[in-house]
């Protein structure tokens, strides 16, 4: 496996009088996409907003591209090259869709082809483009927040739960596009709850539970095996269709 | 060529079209469709109350900042005006030097206000510039060698400007061509074109931004912009185009004090301007501005024919007497809010 892009060693998160993350260690690797898996409240979106600086560690160490981006703030760290992808359709809902991507490009206005390769995923994007965002369905609102993260080339993407509420072709197109996405030069980090999903995505696999990493490995072997699933996840056979 | 001078942000109503479109002739013709006096400092304190108002709302409506301090930066204009006319002499190389130290104290100030509260919240921004708005406005009535302190300054036009200069011997459609003509159309004019940049700056990347970090700051800091600098920007440019405000203020009242510039009744009228126009627009602004201005000088006269009208009916000509015009304003007032909750420009846009 290549040298990671993205690796967090003991990092620890407090919210508040609240305690979330216990040392938090994982690598993600260049070119890769490594999957954020655990049960509700196990820790991925906060270990998320901590790797953006939306959160501020406590204790310990988070290296983008071997670069210590513990305390930068999350302007820095979005320069840096890494995008980020909130749960629940993050959009400007005032400014049009065609504002939201233009805002979300900071090397210039977007490139034709790129937009060209974002709408044949995502269509009706290219047919509300001077709709305001907030007109949109959930659906289009969370295309829209996907194709903010992937309007110009990002080194790393962190996506929170991207097919939530999606309807399955959707979800397809999706795939499609994280898949070419890999197949670039990006890494991804993607927090999913839809297993079926993960598998079909992911190289590799980090598994939360109660603020901490029970398990990193490879998705294929982690796929593979029904006990650990059932007692890192608590999935059942049905979780695999 | 339209769609360019308005920056792609087009009325999108026919009854909106029609309101800007009757304020920019109105206004344009105001000394020939109004003759008089009063009318004529109606639609100049209109033009400046645009340009005030509409600066404002970069700040409240574009982005979700509420400042109390917006009166002062007009102060700050006026008084540099005021100032350089009073020590410097009654020329242009005056006016120049008054408008330009005016706009660079202004934009200096709320660039240090800014950069030092505006990453506390909401309110607590609100507080801070209400408390150094409050020390200007003492520190202007104080320091009465530079100010005039409560009796402000009276000072001389540049010659051009002055009702006694005349332009020709016989009036145009019964209006004199002089110095004072000139200078409603120099407000006018400058008025329109600083309209105009203003829906340039809302309408850029940078306005965007502005209406991104008004929405979700969090959300527009993860895309890489600081919420902190894009707010101060926008501060600095309020600030500047207030303090233009102010200087044309000047330039057509020729008398500048703390109640005509600085008093907290001027930064209540541009907060109601804005809200019963629509936040968030500049046409709401200008809307706002002409409603408002016209309302506080021709209500009482309005008032007053009803007062006659009603004449004896019991209680009518007491409700309608002109003294109560401020109880009518603050009723029309709690009417629009009710009726328009986005103000008339997002009431009319939304038909």
């Amino acid at each position: 496996m290549s040298a990671p892009i993205l690796s967090l060693r003991g990092v620890e998160t407090r919210i508040g009088r609240y305690h979330i993350l216990h040392g938090v260690e994982f690598d993600v690797p260049e070119g890769g996409l490594t999957m954020l898996l655990g049960r509700n409240g196990a820790g991925k979106t906060t270990t998320l907003r901590t790797i953006m600086g939306l959160w501020r560690a406590s204790a310990g160490e988070i290296r983008f591209a071997g670069r210590d981006i513990t305390r930068m703030s999350t302007p820095e760290i979005a320069m840096l090259g890494i995008a980020y992808v909130p749960e629940s359709m993050a959009i400007f809902a005032d400014l049009t869709v065609r504002e939201n991507l233009v805002l979300a490009a900071r090397q210039g206005p977007p490139e034709r082809k790129r937009l060209e390769w974002i709408f044949a995923r995502f269509s009706a994007l290219e047919r509300f483009w001077h709709l305001p965002a907030g007109h949109l369905s959930g659906g289009q609102k969370q295309m829209l927040a996907v194709a903010r993260a992937i309007v110009e080339p990002r080194r790393l993407l962190l996506v929170d739960e991207p097919t939530k509420g999606l309807a399955p072709a959707i979800v397809a197109n999706m795939i499609e596009a994280f898949r070419e996405l890999k197949d670039g030069a990006t890494s991804l980090l993607v927090v999913e709850q839809n297993f079926a999903f993960a598998r079909r995505l992911g190289n590799g696999v980090a598994v939360m539970d109660d603020g901490r990493v029970a398990h990193t490995g490879d998705m294929a072997q982690f796929a593979a095996d029904d006990a650990l699933q059932q007692h890192l996840l608590g999935l059942g056979m049905d979780a695999h269709q | 060529m339209l769609r360019t001078l308005l920056s792609d942000d087009l009325p999108r109503s026919r009854w909106l079209a029609a309101a800007l479109l009757a304020i920019v002739i109105g206004l344009a013709l105001a000394p020939f469709l109004f003759p008089g006096a009063k009318s004529l400092n109606v639609a100049a304190k209109i033009c400046v109350f645009v340009v005030l108002a509409a600066s404002f709302d970069l700040l409240l409506g574009y982005s979700g900042i509420v400042s109390f301090a917006h009166t002062m930066f007009f102060g700050i204009g006026a008084y540099g005006v005021a100032i350089a006319l009073t020590r410097l002499g009654s020329g242009w190389d005056a006016v120049a030097m008054g408008t330009v130290a005016g706009l660079a104290s202004a934009i200096a100030l709320a660039a240090v206000i800014g950069l030092f509260s505006l990453r506390l919240r909401t309110i607590f921004f609100a507080m801070i510039t209400l408390a150094v708005a409050s020390a200007f406005a003492i520190l202007a009535s104080q320091l009465s060698d530079v100010t005039g302190g409560e009796d402000g300054l009276n000072f001389r036009l540049p010659a051009i400007l002055r009702a006694s200069m005349s332009f020709a011997d016989t009036p145009l459609f019964g209006v004199r061509l002089n110095g004072r003509l000139l200078d409603y159309y120099l407000v006018y004019i400058v008025s329109l074109v600083l309209v105009l940049v203003l829906l340039r700056i809302v309408n850029s990347p940078f306005g965007s931004v502005l209406k991104a970090m008004r929405e979700n700051p969090f959300r527009a800091e993860a895309i890489g912009y600081r919420a902190v600098v894009y707010r101060t920007a926008a501060s600095c440019i309020a600030a500047a185009f207030a303090a233009l405000a102010g200087a044309l203020m000047a330039l057509w009242s020729s008398q500048t004090n703390p109640d005509t510039v600085l008093s907290f009744d001027i930064m209540i009228d541009i907060l109601l301007m804005v809200v019963i126009g629509g936040m968030g627009t500049v046409y709401g602004a200008a809307i706002g501005a002409v409603l408002l201005v016209i309302s506080q000088n021709y209500l009482q006269d309005l008032l007053l024919v009803a007062n006659k009208a009603f004449a004896g009916v019991p209680l009518l000509p007491d409700l309608f007497h002109p003294d109560r015009w401020l109880l009518w304003l603050g009723i029309a007032f709690i009417l629009c809010v009710y009726f328009f909750p986005t103000g008339i420009v997002g009431r009319l846009r939304s038909d």
